[in-house]
């Protein structure tokens, strides 16, 4: 099937939607994905951010379609044509739905452990304005403890269902869900309090934001003072292929590969990701790849002592309590 | 005097009994499809009625049953949409509570057309005591052999079941209501595949309403042909409105489809006019959702034509001067009701029974809300119209379902039509709410 | 929000142990079971809870909704993720009558703010809360499709319609005599007062 996607013409086998399409092109047409994930079954379609707009059905009914469609859950028709990134009314349409998707956020970036690896301050900082026109009280939940490996935040979610869908898919036993309803609506637990199998861990990897987190990464570092390399170790669980995330000679943090799209290539489980935590657990196979655009493959790790330095140099001049006495 | 093919015996004594009903000439139309007619026959009749659908897409009925799947050996269920939710819609409520065996015959009579074993009617869960009335028929139906096994000899079996729902305006969507037959959360799923194809359990489904349900009866014992023959163009047959509002009778009515819209709210046989001597403001013709025109535009076309009781005739001029038939709720206002009090009670709505699902409703219908909320404290900017105007674009058609839209256009529709009464309130920074006084004298006495 | 229905601390095994559904329920329940095809359970959910929340107090409590769970053979979670989804479910305890005063468009085109107000000063308490006595939950609902004999209230299955002061005063005075536990399953409904 032939479909045009911003001029670029592809041929793709029946049942390719819309967005998979995008992506063999490449980042240039791909939409920004925030709910959809192609590990995942029936996942997509709720964000709304990968709208695009459909000008020519197919080549049987040329009739475009008549709303900005989810180009997730879209299939491709033989002659279809496609605009992304060239239709401004898409363009517009998709900051809509970055302001939707912001206006109850906390921008709590500085304290979020997501912050570096946030898929939704990528799409703010792409997608996005840079002024809120929200003036209200933004939605503040109670938090609750679901288990000592992962942190809840959620007042961070943006509702992409992905971590519900991998608890039915990925694991055995779904203890959590989203309840109540609309703005309300909440990923929570409930009568068992935590979350706790073997591959629970993986919802931490596809959350998009930081509403889950590792526990046992909280805090210790900001992702890009870290350095990811691809490691292994033999596991009777999972394949054991992982992403070790060091800072000098210490583990801090396992995470599951992803891939361009920033999507787990294996899920992994929960030993590999929490009990294995020195080096020497580790083959290490070399750097992972990162994204030149990400603020992880800056490695200012490297720099840090020459940039503490500096800062205090500024905040001396400027009369300043220095942050560090030891530098 | 309209004719009358739905609610026509609805003051007869005990019309919700089976013998009653029969006596009534009741059941005729099961009896002439399954003796007389084959299923496709019947699919005809409706497709040659021009039937629409009565919940407020108003899709044709007939094309709706033909893109059925029937795959061989996969069971095909008809499943009703009982689940009137729709603010000023209470129609189906009436004829169900009234003549609940209407309903039945039409469940039966339509289900011998699409091939469907087995039926559901999903009732909202408010409607308890409707469940109850129309339980009671179908058990009625079951002992007389109108249900169960080789209905009439003719070889057909069915069976017809009620289920409650929870309390969801959105289940009221046929894939949301789908999914909470389902037994779970009314979520409304993503499209395609479409219920015809995959609906209930997997299984192809025709969802239809109440009112479309029934309306299969007289069209069946009639034929379609002269059921087509009532009404306007591609607006054939009769139709329930429910009005309400600021008029002398409020109600259920059963209008031929085409008559005026001046004649429906003034003449004595329908609403009988303006309460207390009041003038007309406006009217919300189809429901909450569709949008709301001021006096000039809702009796007369822009085009100055008279605006008739039509499909295409109410959404004549577009949703510039126009409007939508929807589902028949028919809300009029008087000179003293405030237009932006009206729409905050409908943003409240919607951002009430916002599933969650998709982000421009979740997070968009609080947020129009909150904002009316701030006219009706006095301390909304004029800036503040631009940004609900902004914000309802934003939400219009890039939903998963159509709750998105039934959000934004009566946002839309109520600055179009009546702009100045927001910049007024957002000048003065003061509401005042004059038809409060009305509605007091009327609750004491 | 979240304070609303967050019960997981106060789950209580031996409560749970206790919990069994009358041998009457019980057969409406496999009644309504018996509706759907072979492994289609789950589909009796929404009827169920509503025999529960009548069966066991007005509300769904976290033992109530676990033992739905275990006679449906579904997950705890999914009875939770319904249950707070739909608003004629009640999560936290509520008054032996919860009243629910519908405050849409035609309602409040005809007073339900004046009602609502009237009920609070009567009963002395707001919107969302139980009068002292236990009696009373006052609610507000969204369209409960009685547009056209607005203002009106729901109480379980029935519906008065028409309201004025007056009626609400007897519709609170002969519940009040009664005394029952009003829910959506009563058979004893009354529509119109």
């Amino acid at each position: 099937m032939k479909v045009t996607i911003d001029g670029i013409e592809i041929d793709v086998p029946k049942g390719t939607t819309i967005l998979q399409a995008a992506r063999m092109i490449g980042p240039e047409v791909a939409p920004p994905a925030m709910c959809y994930y192609s590990k995942l079954k029936t996942s997509g379609g709720y964000c709304r951010t990968c709208i695009v707009k459909v000008t020519q059905g197919s080549s049987a009914n040329p009739n475009p379609m008549p709303k900005p469609v989810a180009s997730c859950r879209t299939e491709v028709m033989d002659g279809m044509v496609v605009e992304n990134f060239i239709n401004p009314d898409v363009l517009e349409a998709r900051k809509g739905v970055v302001e939707f998707l912001l206006i109850n956020h906390p921008l709590d970036c500085p304290v979020c452990d997501q912050a570096g690896e946030c898929k939704l301050q990528d799409l703010g900082y792409e997608n996005g304005s840079s002024k809120t026109r929200y003036e209200f009280k933004r939605r503040e939940y109670e938090m609750i403890d679901i288990g000592d490996k992962i942190k809840l935040h959620m007042n961070r979610c943006i509702l992409c269902y992905r971590c519900v869908k991998t608890a039915d898919q990925i694991t055995n036993n779904r203890v959590h869900g989203v309840i109540s309803r609309g703005d309300a609506a909440e990923i929570s637990t409930y009568i068992e309090n935590f979350i706790d199998n073997d591959f629970s861990g993986n919802v931490i990897d596809v959350c998009p934001v930081g509403a889950l987190t590792d526990k046992t990464f909280r805090f210790k570092q900001r992702v890009w003072f870290t350095k990811p390399v691809d490691a292994n170790r033999s596991c009777d669980k999972c394949s054991g292929k992982t992403r070790v995330w060091l800072k000098g000679e210490e583990v801090v943090r396992v995470t599951a590969r992803k891939d361009q799209w920033d999507e787990v290539e294996e899920f992994i489980c929960n030993s590999c990701r929490y009990d294995h935590k020195k080096k020497s657990d580790w083959v290490i196979e070399g750097p992972s790849p990162i994204n030149r655009n990400s603020v992880i493959s800056q490695n200012h790790y490297q720099h840090l002592n020459e940039l503490k330095v500096q800062i205090m140099k500024q905040q001396k001049a400027l009369g300043f309590m220095p942050i560090d006495k030891k530098p | 005097m309209g004719r009358k093919l739905l609610i026509h015996n609805d003051k007869v004594p005990n019309i919700h009994t089976l013998d009653v009903y029969r006596a009534h000439g009741g059941y005729a139309s099961v009896e002439k499809a399954l003796k007389t007619m084959t299923p496709d026959q019947v699919t005809d009749e409706v497709k040659k009625s021009g039937l629409r659908g009565r919940g407020g897409a108003g899709f044709p009925t007939g094309m709706k049953w033909s893109f059925l799947a029937k795959p061989e050996g996969v069971p095909r269920y008809l499943v009703c949409n009982a689940d009137e939710s729709e603010p000023g819609t209470f129609k189906d409520r009436y004829l169900m509570e009234k003549i609940p065996h209407a309903l039945i015959e039409g469940m039966i009579t339509s289900s011998y057309a699409l091939g469907a074993k087995t039926s559901y009617i999903y009732i909202r869960g408010e409607y308890f005591y409707v469940a109850r009335i129309l339980e009671a028929a179908i058990a009625e139906a079951y002992a007389a052999g109108w249900l169960g096994q080789n209905i009439l000899g003719a070889g057909f079996s069915h069976d017809c079941y009620v289920q409650v729902g929870g309390g969801a305006y959105i289940c009221g969507e046929e894939t949301a209501l789908l999914e909470s037959l389902e037994g779970k959360r009314g979520n409304p799923r993503i499209k395609p595949p479409f219920p015809a194809v995959a609906g209930l359990w997997g299984c192809p489904t025709v969802v239809n309403n109440v009112e479309t349900i029934a309306a299969v009866c007289p069209i069946v014992n009639m034929g379609g042909e002269e059921y087509a023959k009532i009404g306007v163009g591609k607006s054939t047959g009769t139709k329930l409105i429910s009005a309400s509002g600021h008029i002398n009778k409020p109600g259920v009515y059963e209008i031929e489809l085409g008559i005026t819209v001046e004649d429906f709210i003034y003449n004595d046989e329908y609403c009988g006019g303006i309460r207390n001597g009041k003038k007309l403001k406006a009217v919300v013709a189809g429901g909450s959702s569709v949008p709301i025109l001021p006096t000039d535009l809702i009796l007369k076309t822009a085009k100055g034509e008279p605006r008739l009781m039509t499909y295409e005739s109410l959404s004549d001029g577009g949703f510039q001067t126009g409007t939508m038939l929807g589902s028949g709720g028919f809300i009029v206002m008087d000179e003293d009701t405030s237009i932006v009090k009206n729409l905050f009670t409908f943003s409240r709505f919607y951002h009430h029974e916002s599933c969650g699902q998709c982000s421009p409703c979740r997070e968009g219908t609080g947020w129009i809300e909150k904002i009316l909320k701030k006219f009706l404290n006095g301390t909304a900017n004029e800036s503040d119209v631009d940004l609900l105007w902004d914000i309802q674009s934003k939400i219009e058609g890039k939903t998963i379902c159509p709750l998105g839209e039934a959000a934004a256009w009566p946002v839309a529709a109520a600055i179009r039509h009546f702009k100045d009464e927001f910049i007024e309130i957002a000048r003065k920074k003061k509401f005042v709410d004059i038809s409060h006084y009305n509605r007091l004298n009327k609750l004491v006495s | 929000m979240g304070s609303q229905i967050h019960g997981t601390q106060d789950f209580d095994k031996t409560k749970r142990a206790e919990i069994k559904f009358s041998d009457e329920a019980i057969q409406i329940v496999q009644k309504i079971i018996s509706r759907y095809p072979e492994g289609k359970q789950k589909s009796a959910l929404l009827p169920v809870l509503h025999v529960a929340q009548a069966e066991f107090g007005g509300w769904l409590s976290p033992e109530t909704m676990d033992y739905v769970a275990s006679v449906l053979k579904i997950k705890p979670i999914e009875v939770f993720e319904v249950a707070s989804f739909y608003t004629m479910f009640n999560l936290k305890p509520v008054g032996k009558c919860v009243l629910e005063v519908c405050q849409t468009s035609s309602c409040w085109l005809n007073g339900a703010e004046d009602i609502v107000n009237y009920i609070e000063k009567k009963l002395d308490i707001r919107v969302g809360e139980t009068s002292k006595d236990g009696m009373f939950t006052l609610k507000v609902a969204e369209c409960l499709g009685s547009c056209g004999s607005a203002p009106m209230l729901q109480c379980g299955a029935s519906y008065h319609e028409n309201l004025t002061y007056e009626k609400v005063d007897a519709i609170l005075e002969n519940y009040k005599t009664e005394g029952k536990l009003r829910s959506y399953t009563d058979l004893d409904y009354k529509n119109t007062l």
